[in-house]
C-alpha cells in the first residue's frame, strides 16, 4: 500500500510498497481509508517538535473509511461499514475509559512504561503519533488497522459525505470540548487564540453554546475571514494591541473564558517572551513555547476558566503563576475524550445545526500529502484545512 | 463561493529584524560616539578617532530612520552600504593597523551584522511581490446566521460532559 511516512524532521515522504496492515489481535478491523486529513499537532512531528518518532512511521490520525476486514470478537463493526474513527485508541473497560476519560485510557498505549516515566502515568494510545502513545500505525495511507475497533470507531450513516463526518475523529470534538469546558454562561465573552482548524470549531462551539460575545485573535486574513464568518470578533496581533482590544472589547473586564488553539508553537517572532521561548528552545532548555498561556493568564477575567486544547509535550517557563493563583483561574485541558462527543456531535451533523466541511481549503491525492504539509505549516494560498484521498 | 484576490502583505518577520537592526545601529553609534579612542585603538587604527565618531553619528542615523520610518527598505540599504564601508576600513586596518587580530575579530562582526541586514533587505524587497488572499467569510458552516445559531446547543448538557471524571451513563 501507500502511506504517509515520517523520515526526518520536515521529510515526509508518500512511499510505496508498504505491507499492507493485517488483523493482529480479535477485537482489531481493517479500514481502507476514503478520506484523511493532516492536523494541526502533525505539524509538531513534522517540525520536529516531539520525541519518539522513528524513520518509516506512518502519520496522520484523522481519517475514516470503509471496514475491509473484521477481528472475530468484534460484534460491532461488519465489513462494508463507513467508520470515523477517533484519534484515540480506547479499550472501553479500563477505569478511565468507564469514567469517559478516553484519551487517558489505560490500556492501549503499547508503551506504556515509557509514557509513564515521562508523564508520570500512561495516556492512551493515538495513531501515528510518536512511540510515546503507543506507535500505532497512522491513518495517512491507504489501509489502517484499527485496535479495540469494537469501541471506538464510529459508524456512519447513509446521507452524509466523507467532509460532512471526518472531522468527527478529532478536530470538531477537540473544539467542541474547548468550549464545552469552559462552561460557557450567556454572558460571558469567549476570547479563541488561534484560528486554525481547531480555533474556527471552538468559535462555533462557544457560539452555539450561548456566549454572549466570542472574539478570535490570529494574524492570518484568510483565518480572521473564516473566524468572522462563524460568529467571531477578530483581533489582527500583527496591526493591534490584544491586550488593549481585548480590554476594549470588555470594557476592561477581560474575557471570562479564555481558550488556547495554538499550543506549543506560538509564533517566534511577534514578542519578547517569544524570542525569549525560541533562545531556551535553541538551548534545550525549554520544548515549548507558551507565550499563549501567558496572554492568557494576564488577560482573563478573575473568576475565569483557561481551556487548553492546544497541544503541549514538555517543560514551559515563565509561567504568571501568581497571577492566575490569585486570580482564581480554572485550568482545564487535555488530548480530546472523542468518544464523549461524537454520538452528539454527529446528530448536530445530520440536524444541519453545524456542516463542518466548511473549514475545508485543499482537497488532494495521497501523493501530494508531503508538499501540502509545508503549504499547511506556512499557510500558504490559503490554506487552513488539507484533505487528503488515498 | 471563496474569492481569492492579489494583495502585497508586509513581511513581519523581516520588519521585526529591521527594527533590531534599528537599535543595535542606536547602540553602535552611541558607542562609537562616546568612546572615539577606545574604538580607534581596539581595531589598531589610533587617531582616527573622527572616523569613528562620523561613522557612529552615520549608525544613529540610519538606526533613527529604521525605527521611524514607515518603509525601512531604504535605509536597511544605507546600513548596507554602510557595512561596506566598515569592511573595507577593517580591510585596510588588517593589512597595515596595529591590531590586525583585533581587526579581523571586528571585521567578521560586521560580516555577521552584513548578512542579517543582507536578509533583511531580501525580506523586504518581497513584499512588492503579490500573493493570492482569500476571503472565507461566506463559510460559516451554519444553516443561518451565525447570530441565530447563538445559544443552539444545551450548554449546561456539554458543561457536564466536560466534567472531570464526569460522564454521567444518563448523558450518553
Amino acid at each position: 500500500m501507500r502511506a504517509l511516512r515520517w523520515h526526518g524532521k520536515h521529510d515526509i515522504r508518500c512511499d510505496n510498497h508498504i505491507p499492507d496492515p493485517s488483523i493482529e489481535d480479535p477485537r482489531d478491523a481493517i479500514v481502507k481509508v476514503s478520506s484523511c486529513a493532516i492536523c494541526g499537532s502533525d505539524l509538531h512531528l513534522y517540525d520536529g517538535f516531539m520525541p519518539g518518532m522513528q524513520h518509516g512511521d506512518i502519520m496522520g490520525h484523522e481519517f475514516m473509511g470503509e471496514v475491509m476486514e473484521v477481528g472475530s470478537a468484534n460484534k460491532k463493526l461488519k465489513v462494508g461499514d463507513r467508520v470515523v474513527v477517533p484519534f484515540t485508541i480506547v479499550c472501553g473497560e479500563c477505569d478511565q475509559c468507564r469514567r469517559g476519560n478516553f484519551s487517558v485510557c489505560e490500556r492501549t498505549n503499547r508503551n506504556k512504561d515509557i509514557a509513564d516515566k515521562v508523564f508520570g502515568h500512561t495516556t492512551a494510545g493515538l495513531y501515528g503519533y510518536t512511540h510515546l502513545t503507543g506507535g500505532y500505525a497512522g491513518g495517512q495511507a491507504e489501509f489502517v488497522r484499527v485496535p479495540y475497533a469494537d469501541v471506538g470507531p464510529v459508524v456512519i450513516p447513509e446521507g452524509l459525505t466523507d467532509e460532512q463526518v471526518l472531522f468527527l475523529g478529532d478536530i470538531l470534538p477537540t473544539g467542541w470540548q474547548a468550549a464545552a469546558q469552559c462552561d460557557i454562561q450567556p454572558t460571558d465573552t469567549v476570547a479563541v487564540w488561534g484560528a486554525g482548524p481547531v480555533g474556527q470549531f471552538a468559535v462555533r462551539s462557544a457560539v452555539m453554546m450561548g456566549a454572549e460575545q466570542v472574539i478570535c485573535i490570529d494574524n492570518v486574513p484568510e483565518r480572521l475571514s473564516m473566524a468572522r464568518a462563524g460568529g467571531a470578533v477578530t483581533i489582527d496581533f500583527d496591526d493591534e494591541s490584544v491586550l488593549e482590544r481585548l480590554a476594549e472589547l470588555t470594557q476592561g473586564r477581560g474575557p471570562e473564558k479564555c481558550i488556547d488553539s495554538v499550543g506549543m508553537e506560538a509564533h517566534a517572532a511577534r514578542s519578547l517572551d517569544s524570542l525569549y521561548d525560541r533562545a531556551k528552545q535553541a538551548l534545550m532548555l525549554e520544548t515549548d513555547r507558551p507565550h499563549v498561556l501567558r496572554e492568557m493568564i494576564y488577560v482573563c477575567r478573575p473568576a475565569g476558566i483557561i481551556s487548553i486544547p492546544g497541544v503541549y509535550g514538555g517543560l514551559i517557563d515563565k509561567i504568571p503563576f501568581g497571577a492566575a493563583m490569585n486570580k482564581g483561574l480554572t485550568f482545564r485541558m487535555g488530548q480530546t475524550h472523542v468518544n464523549r462527543w461524537t454520538d452528539d456531535l454527529l446528530r448536530r451533523i445530520q440536524e444541519g445545526q453545524i456542516d463542518p466541511s466548511f473549514v475545508i481549503t485543499h482537497s488532494v491525492g495521497l501523493e501530494q500529502g508531503p508538499e501540502m504539509y509545508k503549504t499547511f505549516r506556512d499557510k500558504h494560498d490559503g490554506c487552513i484545512k488539507v484533505v487528503l484521498k488515498p | 463561493m471563496s474569492i481569492p484576490r492579489q494583495v502585497t502583505r508586509p513581511d513581519h518577520s523581516a520588519r521585526s529584524l529591521a527594527r533590531g537592526l534599528g537599535w543595535f545601529s542606536v547602540g553602535l553609534g552611541v558607542a562609537q560616539l562616546l568612546a572615539p579612542r577606545q574604538v580607534a585603538g581596539f581595531i589598531g587604527m589610533p587617531g582616527s578617532e573622527g572616523a569613528v565618531r562620523a561613522c557612529g553619528l552615520r549608525e544613529i542615523a540610519t538606526g533613527v530612520g529604521l525605527l521611524l520610518a514607515d518603509d525601512p527598505k531604504p535605509w536597511v540599504y544605507g546600513r548596507i552600504g554602510g557595512d561596506a564601508l566598515d569592511l573595507a576600513g577593517l580591510g585596510w586596518s588588517i593589512e597595515h593597523g596595529h591590531e590586525p587580530a583585533n581587526a579581523a575579530i571586528a571585521a567578521g562582526a560586521v560580516a555577521g551584522i552584513t548578512l542579517l541586514d543582507l536578509g533583511c533587505a531580501k525580506g523586504l524587497d518581497a513584499e512588492r511581490v503579490p500573493s493570492t488572499e482569500w476571503d472565507y467569510g461566506d463559510r460559516s458552516g451554519f444553516p443561518e446566521a451565525a447570530q441565530n445559531m447563538r445559544g443552539r446547543a444545551e450548554p449546561e448538557f456539554a458543561a457536564a460532559r466536560a466534567e472531570p471524571n464526569g460522564y454521567p451513563q444518563q448523558l450518553h
